[in-house]
């Protein structure tokens, strides 16, 4: 089924796309907010923007967007997919917790915040620009790679601060050089690779890109120090 | 380390007539306070290590057990009290962060205690509840603006979801992680009973209570642990959290000890890893961006459940309460600074956030004074200790009340304030399975359901001596309180006249 969204309110587009069939596409997107938010079992493109909350509690739908998305995408997902060809905005794939986002471009501040993971269930954040400060922040679980493809550098300050679980991959030749005393950094070994290439190939897969050139530089690994960052903060009292 | 040692608050006493040397209170305790001494056939305990939660005293066969206040004394100094003093060492021995539990201790004003009820004599008759009809039922959510007709001249329905209480009391926000299993099922299976709602707290819904649905509030908070679709259509309302009266301001971290099985399963987090929930939501910075997440729940739960928003009580609390009305919020929750918590640092816990009752009253004026009181409704809580704080709490404005360290205390909580340790003897703030099982929800349910058919009977008694037969109709009467031991400002934020006035 085929919408045509310009001028239309977010609550009737999202009506409708709840009304419509698997298959939708979206034409004319302007920052609608909420697309897609807690569905399962759609299929959704979009032509255009969509706004804020792209995806929102996704919980098992394919969502993919020929155009730059905006803030909060994919927060608290729990399973699906999300394509973006362009950039996405601040807080991207905040506290997911299942499922994929592949961004083509470049992210803004705070992505890939607080995401979790337990046992087989873990979310996957991939980027093919780079991404703005605060990167991974409190990242509790997951996966997040950022390939920084002809960008300066993959991503901005503090990145990984606060983080207790999960890895953040960065395709770059020097990791940055402001890391948190509390975040173990080295170059990525073989099992790293492994998941490295199998998400590149499948970025290089969506956005047409040639994969070797891709893996032909170094990548290096973020993991923190330790699953409980807290403890020695405290005094019983 | 002679400079780190720090005498006992409380030393137990032990009656050795009356000892039996059964060793009830060993096994019943998990700080190891009591010890058996095969040698000469006597209990022994080490006070360095109690938390004075009567546990022992309660389960002695013989009552030969007491804890009692240490007459152990630093020189007497109204400045630098023995509680200062040891919190300074405290610091001093560890660098840490002095970290507490359950709600502010201190001296401050309760002025729940300071507000008298009116009765009435002669002029209006008092109601007797037991004989006459007497209505305690709530509806919390946004009322519409006027009535809408169709052509026909027929009512058109324009009211958004409400939740309907029985009584205006809820259960508040306690999460499974920081809480037991049991103490959970013991809240879910109480708010079914008596018609309310308990709030699942931000760390999710143990599968097992998806049947509670109806009486459920679960809860959105910075760390979304839990979340996601089905958890939110679990709700009869989603709470967004943004702050918490305990701690305003900061976020909250469970530590990765009480991070085991099925807690770890339900936050969607690693076994033993810390749960931290950062101080602000990442994705709200404003008014509007509340708005975001206010209408994102909407969307994922299709505009068929309230949405309550959570804050503290804060000096600003008129100004923010202002916005989260505007934000498309159905319902204010605002908690006081004496409000309960499973760990939360000292120094916040005892220095931030005001009390309730003034918080209460000035976010009610100034909903009136912008003429969007009808935008949402209001429910208050940190602390309402009785059914009194109740009625006052509502002829102050509030629709409802949450309780929680009440609800803990039904269930058996003797108010050690230990519950950062994780090792709660009476079964309610651990995760140990062998504590937890102490706490029966056969018999916690039952105790809550007595509790709160208490109050509700004794809301009825005092709303039938003012002559009032609704909840409704004692919303905001403040005309029916009175001041005592309050100065004209005090007076004035709180909108009551003095006693005799």
């Amino acid at each position: 089924m085929n919408i045509d969204a310009a001028g239309m309110h977010f609550k009737d587009l999202n009506e409708q796309i709840k009304a419509a069939g698997k298959e939708v596409v979206i034409d004319r997107c302007m920052g609608q907010r909420y697309i897609g938010s807690g569905l399962t079992g759609k299929d959704i493109v979009i032509h255009g923007t969509p706004g804020n909350a792209l995806g929102a509690y996704l919980d098992g739908s394919t969502i993919t967007v020929h155009g730059n998305a905006q803030d909060a995408t994919g927060d608290t997902m729990n399973d699906g997919a999300i394509y973006i060809t362009g950039s996405s905005g601040d807080a991207t794939g905040y506290a997911m917790r299942g499922g994929k986002i592949f961004v083509n471009g470049d992210v803004g501040y705070r992505a890939g915040i607080h995401m979790k993971e337990y046992k087989e269930k873990s979310p996957v954040l991939v980027i093919g620009g780079a991404a703005g400060s605060f990167l991974g922040e409190y990242q509790a679980g997951g996966t997040i790679i950022v390939l920084g493809l002809e960008r300066e550098r993959p991503v901005g300050k503090f990145c990984g601060v606060g983080m207790h679980g999960g890895r953040i991959y960065l395709r770059c030749q020097a990791p940055p050089d402001d890391l948190s005393k509390r975040i173990i950094v080295e170059k990525a070994a073989n099992e790293d690779m492994e998941i490295i290439e199998t998400y590149v190939k499948e970025f290089c897969g969506i956005f047409g890109c040639d994969e070797k050139a891709v893996l032909d530089s170094s990548f290096y690994v973020l993991r923190p120090d330790s699953k409980n960052p807290y403890r020695q903060l405290y005094t019983q009292n | 380390m002679a400079i780190n040692f720090l005498y006992p608050d409380h030393e137990v006493v032990r009656n050795p007539q009356r000892c039996i040397a059964c060793r009830v209170c060993e096994r019943q305790c998990a700080n190891e306070v009591h010890s058996y001494d095969e040698e000469l056939n006597l209990m022994k305990a080490d006070d360095t290590k109690c938390v004075n939660c009567h546990r022992c005293v309660s389960l002695c066969p013989t009552m030969a057990l007491k804890i009692v206040k240490t007459d152990h004394t630093f020189k007497e100094n109204a400045n630098w009290t023995g509680e200062t003093i040891k919190e300074l060492y405290r610091q001093a021995g560890t660098g840490g962060v002095l970290l507490s539990s359950m709600g502010n201790p201190k001296p401050y004003p309760v002025y729940w205690d300071r507000l008298l009820i009116n009765a009435s004599q002669v002029t209006n008759p008092s109601i007797d509840p037991l004989r006459e009809p007497m209505e305690t039922r709530a509806y919390l959510g946004k009322k519409p603006e006027r009535i809408e007709r169709d052509q026909n001249g027929e009512i058109v329905n324009n009211l958004t979801p409400q939740l309907e209480l029985n009584v205006p009391i809820m259960f508040s926000a306690m999460s499974y992680g920081s809480i037991s299993y049991n103490a959970h099922e013991s809240l879910a299976r109480a708010a079914r009973e008596l018609g309310t709602l308990y709030n699942t707290g931000e760390g999710g819904l143990h599968e097992d209570f998806y049947e509670y649905s109806a009486n459920t509030i679960v809860q959105v908070a910075s760390g979304r642990f839990g979340v996601y679709k089905d958890y939110l259509n679990a709700g009869a309302a989603v709470e967004i959290k943004m702050g918490q009266g305990a701690k305003p301001g900061i976020g909250g971290h469970l530590p990765g000890q009480k991070i085991v099985g099925d807690v770890s399963r339900t936050r969607m987090i690693p076994e033993g890893s810390d749960a931290i929930s950062p101080a602000p939501h990442h994705d709200i910075y404003s008014i509007e961006d509340l708005r975001q997440l206010v209408y994102s729940l909407k969307e994922a739960t299709d505009y068929k459940k309230p949405v309550i928003v959570k804050i503290a009580a804060v000096h600003n609390v008129a100004a923010i309460a202002s916005g989260v009305a505007r934000s498309g919020a159905d319902i204010i929750a605002i908690d006081g600074f004496r409000g309960g918590t499973g760990a939360a640092p000292t120094r916040i816990r005892d220095n931030v956030g005001i009390p309730i009752e003034l918080a209460l009253a000035s976010v009610d004026q100034r909903l009136r004074d912008e003429g969007i009181r009808n935008n949402v409704s209001i429910v208050v809580g940190g602390s309402i200790r009785s059914s009194a704080d109740v009625v006052k709490a509502i002829a102050l404005g509030a629709d409802a009340v949450y309780i929680a360290t009440g609800a803990l205390l039904a269930l058996g909580c003797h108010l050690c304030r230990s519950c950062q340790t994780g090792k709660c003897n009476w079964g309610i703030a651990t995760q140990e399975p062998e504590l937890v099982k102490r706490l029966n929800p056969d018999v916690g349910s039952e105790r809550l359901v007595n509790l709160v058919h208490a109050w509700e009977h004794e809301i009825k008694e005092i709303m039938g001596g003012m002559g009032i037969n609704s909840i409704e109709a004692l919303k905001g009467n403040r005309l029916m309180l009175r001041g005592i031991g309050l100065n004209e400002k005090e007076l004035e934020i709180l909108g009551v006249k003095y006693a005799g006035e």
